[in-house]
């Protein structure tokens, strides 16, 4: 059951986008998701929507899993495409009772609808075929910079991957733990919402004690090895750029700037 | 001796439809009968865990059933309730499931679950923290504050206190010393003996299984690969080692000396057979 809950979600893969730097990913992003913000008029969004489609196409991951992606935004895709639809002022083109629809309302309603589903879905792929460790190395060579200002870059980088790391390891506590206390016949499954939580003091007790236990260990681990952080570290993976990720770049920004060209010319 | 799990072409598939997925258990038939003492031995990754957590129905089987005298668990939702007091399950290093204030009220969890009434749950957590040898001084301290071996025995009393029809424990002597091995070894003997209760254990260490049980299984790749008496099971010491298995090493010393040219029987997996065994050698008759 705990089990679904994967953060990062990620999907093995050998696809040219699985194997770009994950730097590129983020930053071929970052550009798409500016693009679909400033684009305006149907052809250079018709451009948006190719673009993610051709890049799920490229990266053999099956289109089910983006749009399971999906699932949990129905709700507020549906809610932002009413209230713009609603209160958008403009051109009157149909009315029931108070509510009046506009045809400006409808254009936005769709906009935005079209925007948080390009967004999610191409973010999505993002970490589909981007394991999250490589993505927080993306994050830190990318921030790196700030080093100069005496940001710990380094340090932020390595909480988050240690965070990411024990991620899966609490969860499969968690899981092991529940099913001992169900063997001792723990019930979470009945009851009121109350009695539930009361139900979870067995799991968060051992869970919280073991989590302080193994943060314990793994600080002891890596003072014997005298780790001390970012200044003078190698790396076992390297970021390295490759001509794909110059391919892919060109092309990335090619189609990005093209829509953006579009919508100014159109 | 009545049937009482019968275990029909059970199979488990983890993450299905996905690049990650497993069979771990594949068709597996077994049927245990009351009183029994089994030990089920397979090296990591062979399933055993997966397997035993099918006998509480805290995994639903892909395909196949677990019956309980002729009922499957999964029927009803009261029938699996029914299953997970039934068949008392310990956990490898249970002692990471302690989490209430006192060794009293943990080991009361499990029975307090059942719905049982306070005299009751008093007179089964006095008597299997007797059982574990944990003595009436440690039932008001906190769990946290004992010994790693002091914890394991209060987490297997919190399953004795459960009186289940079938106590089955994953690795219970995993991680600890000889010495509490050894303690581990005879409480469940202990507890075996008072209540009649069917055990089945899981180890890697053909040690254990050797001295205790009575009937081996071994499971390899989801699949039970041999199911007999340790003496049927450690005749095909050959065969166990060929999967990548350990033999006591009584029978290793016993391989040997067959494959020398003497002329011995190496189906021999505990210290006293051999000693009988070398010693009928000697006189020259057989061991019948």
């Amino acid at each position: 059951m705990l089990k679904d809950i994967t953060l990062g979600q990620y999907y093995p893969g050998t696809s040219p986008v699985h194997r770009m730097d994950p730097r590129t990913k983020l930053l071929s992003l970052i550009l798409y998701i500016v693009t679909i913000f400033v684009v305006k008029g149907a052809i250079p969004y018709a451009v948006c929507v190719l673009a993610v489609m051709a890049a799920v196409w490229v990266s053999t991951i099956p289109a089910k899993m983006v749009l399971k992606s999906l699932k949990p935004i129905v709700i507020i895709v549906i809610f932002t495409g009413i209230l713009n639809m609603l209160y958008t002022p403009g051109r009157e083109i149909f009315r029931v009772w108070i509510l009046k629809i506009t045809a400006e309302g409808v254009t936005t309603a769709l906009t935005m609808a079209l925007r948080i589903v390009l967004l999610v879905s191409s973010t999505a792929l993002l970490t589909y075929t981007t394991s999250p460790m490589a993505l927080t190395d993306a994050l830190e060579s990318l921030l790196s910079p700030l080093k100069k200002i005496k940001l710990p870059v380094h340090e932020f980088a390595m909480m988050m991957s240690i965070a990411l790391r024990f991620i899966p390891t609490l969860i499969e506590e968690t899981d092991k733990i529940m099913s001992a206390q169900k063997a001792r016949g723990a019930d979470f499954e009945t009851g009121s919402i109350l009695n539930r939580a009361k139900a979870l003091v067995p799991v968060l007790v051992p869970l919280f004690v073991s989590a302080f236990r193994r943060a314990e260990e793994l600080a002891t681990a890596m003072e014997c090895r005298l780790y001390h952080g970012g200044e003078g570290r190698t790396r076992l993976h390297s970021l390295t750029y490759t001509r794909l990720d110059l391919i892919a770049g060109i092309i990335v920004a090619a189609v990005c700037g093209g829509a953006i060209a579009l919508s100014i010319v159109l | 001796m009545t049937e009482l799990l019968q275990i029909e072409q059970l199979t488990h598939v983890y993450s299905p439809g996905t690049p990650f997925e497993k069979m771990a258990v594949d068709h597996v038939d077994l049927t245990v009968r009351s009183g029994e003492f089994i030990g089920l031995i397979g090296h990591t990754g062979s399933g055993k865990s997966t397997f035993i957590q099918h006998l509480n129905g805290l995994l639903k089987p892909t395909e196949g059933r677990v019956l309980i005298h002729g009922e499957d668990i999964h029927q009803s939702k009261e029938m699996t309730r029914a299953a997970r007091f039934a068949v008392g399950l310990v956990f490898q290093y249970p002692e990471y499931q302690l989490f209430e204030e006192t060794v009293y009220k943990d080991v009361s969890f499990g029975p307090k679950n059942m719905g049982l009434d306070k005299d009751e749950i008093d007179r089964r957590v006095r008597e299997s923290c007797r059982i574990v040898g944990l003595d009436d001084g440690i039932l008001k301290k906190s769990p946290f504050e004992l010994s790693g071996g002091q914890k394991r025995r209060v987490a297997l009393a919190g399953v004795f206190a459960m009186e289940p029809e079938v106590m089955v424990l994953d690795e219970p002597m995993a991680g600890l010393d000889p010495a509490g091995c050894a303690d581990v070894f005879s409480y469940i003997n202990a507890y075996h003996e008072k209540h009649g209760t069917t055990i089945l254990f899981v180890t890697h260490s053909m040690e254990y299984a050797a001295q205790m049980a009575r009937r081996i299984v071994v499971m390899d790749h989801g699949k039970i690969l041999m199911d007999g008496t340790p003496r049927e099971v450690f005749a095909r010491a050959e065969e166990l080692i060929a999967a990548g298995l350990d033999v006591p090493q009584i029978t290793r010393v016993f391989l040997r000396l067959k494959a020398a040219g003497i002329d011995i029987d190496p189906a021999v997996y505990t210290v006293e057979q051999a000693a009988a065994a070398l010693r009928a050698l000697k006189e020259g008759v057989r061991p019948c």
